[in-house]
């Protein structure tokens, strides 16, 4: 089992899985509406050019987040 | 005529509704805002065996929370003008979240039909949906349908009709486990027996679950109704009581909607071959790339101004001539008879709208590019490849299509910021729109820098568009970080798969948006146009004749003569003569009229203007005069539409930092300038 991370330190490539979402109320619930909530699977797929924001694969659909919001997101690797 | 029947079209972006939306109601639409808020709202209608329907489209959202104003505006039409059928657009190819969107609706009990969409795409990408077994668990309509192509848009029309005659709800499709579906029920009969005007209002199934997440919205309602409280009271009470067995509710409540919507798909979705790596994907390891993604995204908004320019140029004269030769025409036939008409047509109406409306060929070929990069999906990637720079100046990702837009014309420029969620954000953008120096200062500095700057004019006018940028940015940095404070909302953006453009999608957008840049711009001008032509013919002493408008002497008498005298001490460290300052104040009407001033003051023709402003301008006072016109005032039609989007107080803020500014910059380079002793 790999220590839980916020989600702006994830590796791009790499797979993982939502343990926490935390943050002020309206960003964790605008987090939590867009499917990412605890036990749902994310893939790190690409940083943007210019480092932020970064590409995810959540539920099938790539989401674009910036790093300020990932950092409320923490999870964990899975392989 | 069997009556009128209210539709609303709810769907989250990028799943097609506004492609259904016109598929249902032939593309007319009546635009306008919801109340109290600029948020645009839609509505057209549809002729169905003998009803007439209604179809009111809903903004754009993913939830119905009290989270955004999108959102609230959705639940709120819903809940006060309770339509009669909600037809929810479900996107195949993002079933979990788009159902999600789909569950929200019934828990508030409407009369739901979900049209399945982009069912084609689903199969590219490897599995089908299984409509009849999802219909069974939803226990409502569902249609498949590729709107795009039209299919399933007949067969949508007849579920309609059955809908309005037997209504399908189901408000208890998610099952929230055993304490909560007793704390719920246990709020429900009290709500019956003890607050009946509270269930004429809402469902009650709905409104127990939202007190129970303590949605801000509907608690501040439900007090002000008579016993609310002590509804409000009991569900705090329960919140504390579940809270201490399944931990923060509204996190459970979500979780279980979840749950529920992946049991869901898990039954209804069927692989029918492995997923191979898609043309999207293919296509953004390309676009996005870590080294090619930053060029090529400026080479596209580049390549996309350098169009719209270019195109446009033909039919921008085309329009310029037009107006010009009714100008003449009208002079013709009234001149003896009638020479002050002659003048305010001819001179004032003809010439001023005129001036504004050259723009509009270049207005709409721009718009169908931006509607293409939209519709392509482009337009996502530029945000995504662009959020940084933005973020970095506090502003939004999505401030960059209003910037862009600016390029061409501010007027659009302000009117796209509509799209940005966050209300702080969206004023903050719509006030830094005029510094985009927009095409028609381009004619100013291209006159003033080819006579002064010889060589060096390309390098004069391309510092103008940096400087442009950077104002933009710094600026809206101050605005964020001391008007506009506040929370800004979380930036969370799909990037919806790459599709071909739709010529019927892309026209249908581009009428509507050049029909709203004409009726904002045109409305104004022409009252602008007629103040500055009195202004110019009358005078102190008063009328002087529209002879005024032709001779320098005579207009140095009328007011605005007498305006450019009394402001030129102003303008003397720059250097400014009174004649240079005259064109500034006409330059209120649109930028570009500056250089027409400009050539009838000095007494020469455009031709010859070059060396007329070689006598006037030193080439320090004539930079300065560059950046003055780059930073100073919108012109009229863009105050106009600031003033209609966010209110007269910022118009008039707009308008006093922009001035302040542009001075303070001009005043600035004068001063580096005589430092450098390059005075």
């Amino acid at each position: 089992m790999t220590d839980p991370i916020k989600l702006s330190e994830a590796e791009v490539g790499k797979a993982y899985e939502v343990i926490k979402v935390e943050g002020p109320a309206l960003i964790r619930r605008r987090i939590m509406d867009m499917g990412i909530i605890p036990g749902a699977k994310i893939k790190v797929l690409r940083l943007a050019p210019l480092l932020d924001p970064i590409e995810i694969l959540v539920r099938g659909v790539p989401l674009s987040i910036r790093r300020a919001e990932a950092q409320y997101i923490i999870v964990r690797e899975t392989s | 005529m069997k009556g009128t029947i209210k539709l609303a079209l709810a769907g989250s972006p990028n799943v097609g509704k506004s492609t259904i939306f016109n598929a249902l109601t032939g593309g007319r639409a009546w635009v306008g805002n919801w109340p109290g808020v600029t948020v645009e709202k839609k509505v057209g209608v549809m002729k169905l065996n003998g009803y007439k329907v209604e179809v009111v489209d809903l903004p754009g959202i993913y939830s119905l929370t009290a989270y955004s104003i999108d959102e609230l505006i959705a639940r709120n039409f819903i809940i006060e003008e309770r339509p009669d059928v909600v037809v929810v657009i479900v996107s195949a190819i993002n079933l979990e979240r788009s159902l999600y969107l789909a569950v929200s609706l019934l828990e508030l009990g409407v009369n739901l039909i979900v049209a399945l969409n982009m069912v084609d795409l689903a199969e590219r990408e490897g599995y089908v949906v299984d409509v009849k077994k999802l219909e069974a668990l939803l226990r409502v309509p569902v249609v498949p349908t590729i709107a795009i192509k039209g299919i399933g848009i007949d067969k949508l029309k007849n579920i309609i009709i059955q809908s309005i005659s037997n209504p399908r709800r189901n408000p208890a499709i998610v099952d929230y486990g055993d304490p909560i579906e007793k704390a719920i029920s246990r709020l429900c009969s009290f709500m019956k027996t003890h607050t009946p005007e509270v269930v004429h209002t809402y469902h009650p199934r709905w409104l127990a679950i939202k007190l129970l997440e303590n949605d801000r919205d509907v608690v501040e309602k439900v007090k002000l109704l008579p016993k609310g409280d002590l509804l409000i009271n009991m569900a705090n009470e329960m919140r504390k009581e579940l809270e201490s067995v399944v931990g923060d509710l509204e996190v459970y409540m979500v979780n279980q909607r979840y749950a529920k919507i992946l049991e869901i798909v898990d039954k209804v979705v069927r692989r029918v071959r492995v997923k191979g790596i898609s043309v999207s994907e293919l296509l953004d390891t390309v676009l996005l790339d870590k080294f090619l993604g930053l060029p090529i995204t400026i080479t596209s908004i580049y390549l996309m101004l350098y169009f719209a320019y270019n195109v446009s140029l033909p039919l921008v004269d085309l329009v310029d001539a037009l107006f010009s030769s009714l100008a003449d025409y009208t002079r013709l036939i009234l001149q003896d008879k009638a020479p002050l008409l002659a003048s305010l047509l001819a001179d004032g109406i003809i010439t001023g709208v005129g001036t504004v409306l050259v723009f509009t060929p270049m207005i709409a070929i721009f718009y169908i590019l931006v509607a293409i990069l939209e519709d392509v999906g482009y337009m996502a990637r530029v945000v995504f490849v662009l959020d940084k720079v933005l973020h970095r100046f506090m502003l939004p990702g999505k401030a960059i299509v209003p910037l862009i837009l600016g390029f061409a014309c501010n007027v659009p420029a302000v009117l796209s910021a509509r799209t940005i969620e966050d209300e702080n954000d969206r004023k903050t953008v719509i006030m830094i729109c005029p510094l985009s120096t927009c095409s028609a200062r381009l004619p100013v500095y291209l006159i003033i820098a080819s006579a002064i700057f010889g060589t060096y004019a390309a390098l004069a006018i391309t510092s103008m568009y940096v400087l442009s940028i950077i104002f933009a940015l710094v600026i809206g940095f101050l605005f964020k970080s001391f008007i506009f404070k506040g929370p800004s909302i979380g930036f969370i953006m799909e990037l919806p798969p790459y599709l071909m453009p739709q010529s019927r999608t892309v026209l249908i957008k581009t009428w509507e948006r050049t029909k709203r840049f004409l009726t904002k711009a045109g409305t104004v001008i022409l009252a602008a146009a007629i103040l500055v032509w009195l202004l110019s013919i009358t005078g102190p002493k008063g009328l002087i004749g529209p002879e005024a408008l032709e001779d320098p002497a005579l207009l140095k008498a009328s007011w605005v003569g007498a305006i450019g005298r009394a402001l030129q001490p102003i303008f003397t460290p720059m250097g400014w003569d009174w004649g240079a300052t005259i064109a500034l104040f006409f330059g209120f009407m649109a930028k570009e009229v500056v250089v027409s001033t400009m050539a009838m003051v000095y007494g020469a023709e455009e031709t010859s203007l070059g060396r007329a402003i070689l006598a006037h301008f030193s080439p320090l006072s004539a930079y300065a005069y560059m950046i003055f016109v780059l930073l100073y005032v919108p012109c009229v039609a863009t105050m106009a539409v600031i003033r209609s989007e966010i209110g007269l107080k910022y118009a008039v803020l707009t308008i006093m930092y922009q001035m302040v500014l542009a001075y303070l910059a001009s005043l600035a380079v004068m001063f580096i300038g005589m430092i450098l002793g390059l005075g």
